[in-house]
């Protein structure tokens, strides 16, 4: 696999067409030569070295994944990397501050929401999304925006309860003292 | 999995893609949504030399209804749109029942109507409903516009009646002849699988008369099954259990199920009888509360 991202690199010879793309990953803007048909997960993964966005089946059935672009949830695997030119692109690795864990990464640790943790940044993603459009969702419709995420290890129901902590968590204090948010 | 090599475009406008395609001469493929060209690069099904990558026209982002009712959605209209629409939740319901059913939550944000009805998967959902509601799709191309009815559109699996050269720029719904009423229902083995069972159900009323009605059924044939004779059937009268009844048993005919791991053709058969007999119901008891 990374022989592939290497081919891409070093040979830039006549019969490869490349093109140059500019993309702001994590808040971070890298500019890349890529061959077309390198998709974003390998564009991620092999080509800029962040392997938190995991693939796992490959064919758009499993959501391991999933990354934002432009804010939205989109499974990697399944765009081409040319095609985040000029977009931005939020990965796991994106999800954390300086020195402290995003509140909804501090929910999958309490609340024990991964087992073997295949799924888990392409869980969060999503529930980072989610949680934007909708700041406190039921349980159903955590379950409902989560059902293009497979977790193969079958833990949904602490992941559906870590969505929830952080739902809490990101409320504003003043409504969260009132619902009895984690503290 | 790696797609063959090919030749990477993205246009800024409708007349520079459509130059691309040309320029292409049948090698050509158009990418919008991706959710189902991509990973028929992947496996190599899909092999072209050049891919047009549209998401970056100006201007295809919309659906939309005009003064008379027509529905109009444009070719980067995704599906996720589709399911928050205000619109189609109060002008189109059957649009509206199905937009939340389409493969899972995070390929709705990227998939597109007018990409499923291009791919042209026989058990691809919109199709039925397009289908159901009499729809067409325009299409453009260096001599200019034209309107293929989605009966024409789709000329086999995986194949559409668009040239070469010719871009899907829009899929539109023409106005309904009453108050439009209806339903999708799918059955479905877990989330963004194929459907067991598809079944989309339009009716146009006019009081408790059925003024236009269209039935499509999703996954129990070789291609969209449009039940023709079903929904003639309820054409011309109210919504009666008898009328209903008949109406299902006529669906259930139609189809032309198989047996294969998602069921039986025998019960393939009966969930089609069992949805349109449920959709019909619903409708017919809801204008019965508005009444």
């Amino acid at each position: 696999m990374s022989g592939l991202f290497k081919e891409v690199q070093d040979q830039p010879a006549a019969d490869v067409p490349t093109r140059r793309v500019s993309i702001t990953v994590n808040g971070q803007k890298r500019v890349v030569e890529v061959e077309p048909r390198l998709l974003l997960a390998h564009l991620l993964r092999q080509g800029l070295g962040l392997t938190g966005t995991h693939t796992g089946c490959d064919t758009t059935s499993c959501g391991a994944c999933t990354v934002l672009f432009d804010g939205t949830p989109i499974k990697s695997c399944t765009m081409l990397g040319v095609q985040a030119d000029g977009h931005e692109i939020t990965t796991v690795e994106g999800l954390a501050g300086p020195s402290e864990l995003h509140p909804i990464q501090e929910g999958f640790k309490d609340e024990h929401g991964l087992q073997c943790g295949f799924c888990t940044p392409g869980m969060m993603l999503a529930a980072k999304a989610l949680l934007e459009e909708n700041p406190d969702p039921t349980e159903d419709e955590i379950r409902w925006a989560l059902s293009g995420n497979l977790c193969r290890c079958t833990g949904y129901q602490n992941i559906v309860k870590s969505v929830l902590w952080a739902a809490k968590k990101l409320q504003p204090q003043d409504a969260a003292s009132s619902t009895g948010a984690p503290s | 999995m790696y797609p063959s090599r090919f030749r990477y475009e993205a246009p800024r406008s409708i007349d520079e893609a459509i130059a691309l395609l040309q320029d292409g001469g049948g090698e050509a493929k158009v990418l919008a949504g991706g959710q189902s060209l991509v990973p028929l690069l992947k496996l190599r099904f899909a092999a072209p030399e050049l891919l047009v990558d549209i998401n970056s026209l100006p201007g295809l982002a919309y659906h939309k209804v005009d003064a008379d009712g027509t529905i109009r959605v444009g070719a980067l209209c995704r599906h996720a749109d589709l399911e928050r629409s205000t619109v189609l939740a109060e002008r189109q319901p059957t649009m509206a029942a199905v937009a939340p059913l389409v493969a899972d939550p995070i390929v709705r944000n990227r998939g597109t109507l007018v990409g499923s009805l291009c791919h042209a998967d026989p058990q691809g959902d919109w199709a039925s409903v397009v289908t159901a509601l009499g729809g067409y799709v325009v299409a453009q191309g260096p001599g200019g516009r034209r309107n293929i009815p989605i009966a024409e559109f789709v000329t086999g699996p995986f194949q559409n009646a668009l040239g070469y050269d010719e871009v899907a720029v829009e899929a539109v719904i023409p106005a309904p002849k009453g108050t439009p009423a209806g339903g999708y229902l799918k059955l479905e083995r877990r989330v963004g699988d194929f459907a067991t069972v598809g079944t989309a159900v339009a009716v146009d009323l006019k009081g408790a008369t059925v003024t236009r009605a269209g039935i499509a059924l999703t996954g129990v044939g070789g291609s969209t099954i449009d039940a023709t004779d079903a929904a003639q059937a309820l054409v011309g009268g109210p919504l009666t259990a008898d009328r209903i009844d008949h109406a299902a048993d006529l669906a259930a005919q139609a189809a032309r199920p198989r047996t294969d791991h998602r069921g039986s053709a025998e019960y393939k058969r009966q969930i089609v009888r069992t949805f349109v007999k449920r959709i019909l119901t619903r409708v017919h008891e809801s204008t019965e509360r508005a009444a």
